[in-house]
């Protein structure tokens, strides 16, 4: 960096890494538990849960897993680790989602 | 953050805890003194009554029915509140009107009532938000708009549950450390009364933050039920089975106006089943048409749950109708219980001191907080004897919010005692001065040096609630030579509750004088090496 193009003063003082950890917690912490409770409410039904009883238990618990996401991100040991963890487990819930996605929606 | 778990957990617990602490701290003061709201209610309006004898419901409902009848013939809802929960000695009546336009709810008018004439007392009972209005504070914060407030509030209280799990993996000597106090240590004695105010209370702590998400639980998280039961049938199908049919009736005029069935054999029917005197309130849904519908509730004292016991009628015919039945969503059922937990509407006078004193426990636990995290950068800079502007501004944020606030709420009470009872707008200069003096403590904070401030601004504390007994002395019948001997132990309780804070402010001056005094000019110790080593 020290000899590549001449970057403005703050953007050296700004931690990126730091901005790009924060925006994983913020963003895709909050995106990956809206994927995992629609994923919740679709899924516990199989087990025998009531629909309703599904999404309402799903999104109860969402903010608790919300909080233990940051934790994890915070955990990471690099902020790209921390997208990485994020997308892969975003990608295969993601994917489950949209092939359980019922037919013209419920 | 290649460190261990507890570093980078600790690293996160004081940003967490920093960046919204101060809202946190203002959620946290205003929502204690919100579990004593109904109690300031009469405090802030000293023209009621003293606690004594009650007229029976069934002779104060007619002179309720009467003012309603008056005032609200054609209403959307009429509610009554009899006198005799936690220490509420008047009768008062309110109506909704019919919603107008784009409106959800309609006008909402309430009003004291006196018992034996039905006449209403708006003239003869000064203009207060009351402890009403410092409860609403704690989640819709004040001049801005409610959509904005809660989703301000949401975004802490998500914080909030992220510095208390990341807290609870940092301290891990959770029950050694629960038995540790080191007093007059400095940073070391913030440390364990932060630890100490947080492990004891750590239950509540987790209750209310978690419940206080869970109140707001489709606002915080919509994108799940917005796919899964869009607005419209499919979303009124899943709240009526997750809620139960909705009480509140449609907000549309269907039946005709017409005769109402008698209520006093309803309130009979309630007082037969629940003992004299027990019934809070009756709510009556379209009153005075063909499809009004009538609801009793009892004075809830011993179930975990938001509203207590309620009984149906048709108001058209009288005829009991069957309640909502059991619900048929358990985690539903759950999140009722959990709301209840947090409101403590059930709360009987031991508990909701235990409630009040939780609260206390909890802005404690962030304001000790928030000076840990200036200590130690202090610590740190001390030597290069510069203070960083960061830290300075932390300093001043720190007095201003944690002395300023209850500064700000003891002048609300001074407003409601000094400002002109008949003043019309008094309610809301009420708020006005709160605001005004909170904002007076943060420009004399950033006025005065460092080193006074927190000193004198504790001193100003004392004295503005050490204060308010003798002020009611000279401006109300309400203060505490009436009623101690009058046995009205609810108001009297608010009285010492005032001394019981000037004194603890007093407290807090005399330690930080002593703290000053005993402080040597020149740094000899090499303290700050042993205190780095806790961060």
């Amino acid at each position: 960096m020290k000899q590549g193009l001449p970057l403005p003063r703050w953007s050296r003082t700004v931690d990126w890494p730091l901005l790009s950890r924060i925006l994983a917690a913020v963003v895709g912490g909050y995106g990956l538990t809206t994927i995992a409770t629609l994923l919740a409410s679709l899924l516990l039904p199989f087990l025998g849960v009531q629909r309703e009883e599904a999404l309402f238990a799903a999104t109860m618990a969402s903010f608790l897993l919300f909080a233990a996401i940051i934790l994890c991100i915070f955990h990471a040991a690099s902020a790209t680790r921390a997208w990485l963890w994020l997308a892969g487990f975003a990608a295969p819930a993601g994917i489950l989602l949209w092939l359980l996605w019922p037919e013209g929606g419920l | 953050m290649k460190e261990g778990l507890r570093q980078s957990m600790a690293w996160l617990h004081s940003w967490t805890g920093l960046l919204v602490g101060w809202v946190l701290y203002f959620v946290f003061v205003t929502g204690t003194f919100g579990y004593v709201n109904s109690e300031i209610n009469r405090w802030m309006r000293p023209e009621l009554p003293l606690a004594g004898d009650l007229l029976p419901a069934a002779e104060m409902l007619p002179a309720a029915e009467k003012w309603l009848r008056h005032e609200a013939g054609d209403a959307k809802s009429w509610f009554i509140f009899l006198p005799g929960r936690r220490g509420d000695t008047q009768l008062e009546a309110g109506w909704s009107a019919w919603p107008e336009g784009e409106e959800r709810y309609g006008a909402f008018t309430r009003s004291a009532i006196d018992p034996r004439t039905g006449l209403g007392m708006k003239d003869a009972v000064r203009e207060t938000e009351g402890g009403d209005g410092l409860y609403a504070m704690h989640y819709q914060l004040h001049y801005m708009s409610y959509d904005w407030a809660i989703r301000i509030v949401g975004i802490c209280a998500m914080f909030m549950l992220v510095a208390i799990l990341s807290g609870i993996i940092t301290h891990k000597k959770i029950f050694k450390d629960f038995f540790t106090f080191r007093p007059a240590k400095g940073q070391r004695s913030w440390l364990d009364a932060h630890n100490l105010l947080s492990v004891t209370a750590l239950p509540f702590h987790l209750m209310i933050t978690w419940s206080g998400l869970v109140f707001f639980l489709f606002t915080y998280m919509p994108t799940p039920i917005d796919l899964l039961y869009p607005e419209g049938p499919a979303r009124d199908r899943f709240y009526e089975r997750v809620y139960g049919p909705e009480e509140g009736g449609a907000t549309a005029k269907h039946g005709t106006l017409q005769a109402m069935a008698p209520l006093e054999p309803m309130l009979a029917q309630a007082e037969r089943l629940w003992g004299k005197g027990s019934v809070s309130r009756i709510i009556i849904e379209h009153p005075l048409r063909s499809d009004a519908q009538v609801r009793i509730f009892a004075h809830n004292r011993t179930q975990l749950s938001r509203l207590g016991p309620i009984l149906h009628f048709d108001g058209a015919t009288g005829a009991r109708l069957p309640g909502k039945g059991d619900q048929e969503v358990p985690s539903a059922a759950f999140s009722f219980a959990l709301l209840a937990a947090h409101e403590g509407h059930f709360a009987g006078p031991i508990l909701r001191v235990l409630y009040v004193v939780a609260g206390l426990a909890g802005a404690a636990m962030i304001a000790t907080g928030l000076l840990l995290w200036s200590a130690k950068r202090k610590a740190k800079h001390a030597k290069a004897g510069t203070l960083p502007a960061g830290v300075a501004l932390v300093d001043i944020l720190n007095v201003g919010t944690i002395i300023g606030l209850p500064i700000g709420i003891a002048a609300y009470f001074w407003a409601n005692r000094l400002l002109p009872a008949g003043w019309e707008g008094r309610g809301a200069w009420e708020m006005h001065l709160l605001f005004a003096a909170w904002a007076g403590t943060f420009l004399y904070a950033i006025w005065r040096p460092a080193a006074k401030v927190w000193i004198e601004l504790c001193g100003v504390a004392a004295a503005a609630f050490g204060l308010l007994p003798l002020l009611n002395v000279l401006a109300t019948q309400r203060h505490l030579g009436v009623t101690i001997p009058r046995g009205d132990w609810t108001l009297a309780a608010l009285d010492l509750g005032a001394l019981a804070l000037a004194a603890l402010f007093l407290r807090m001056r005399r330690t930080l004088i002593a703290k000053r005094d005993a402080a040597p000019a020149p740094r000899r110790r090499n303290a700050p090496a042993q205190e780095a080593a806790i961060a």
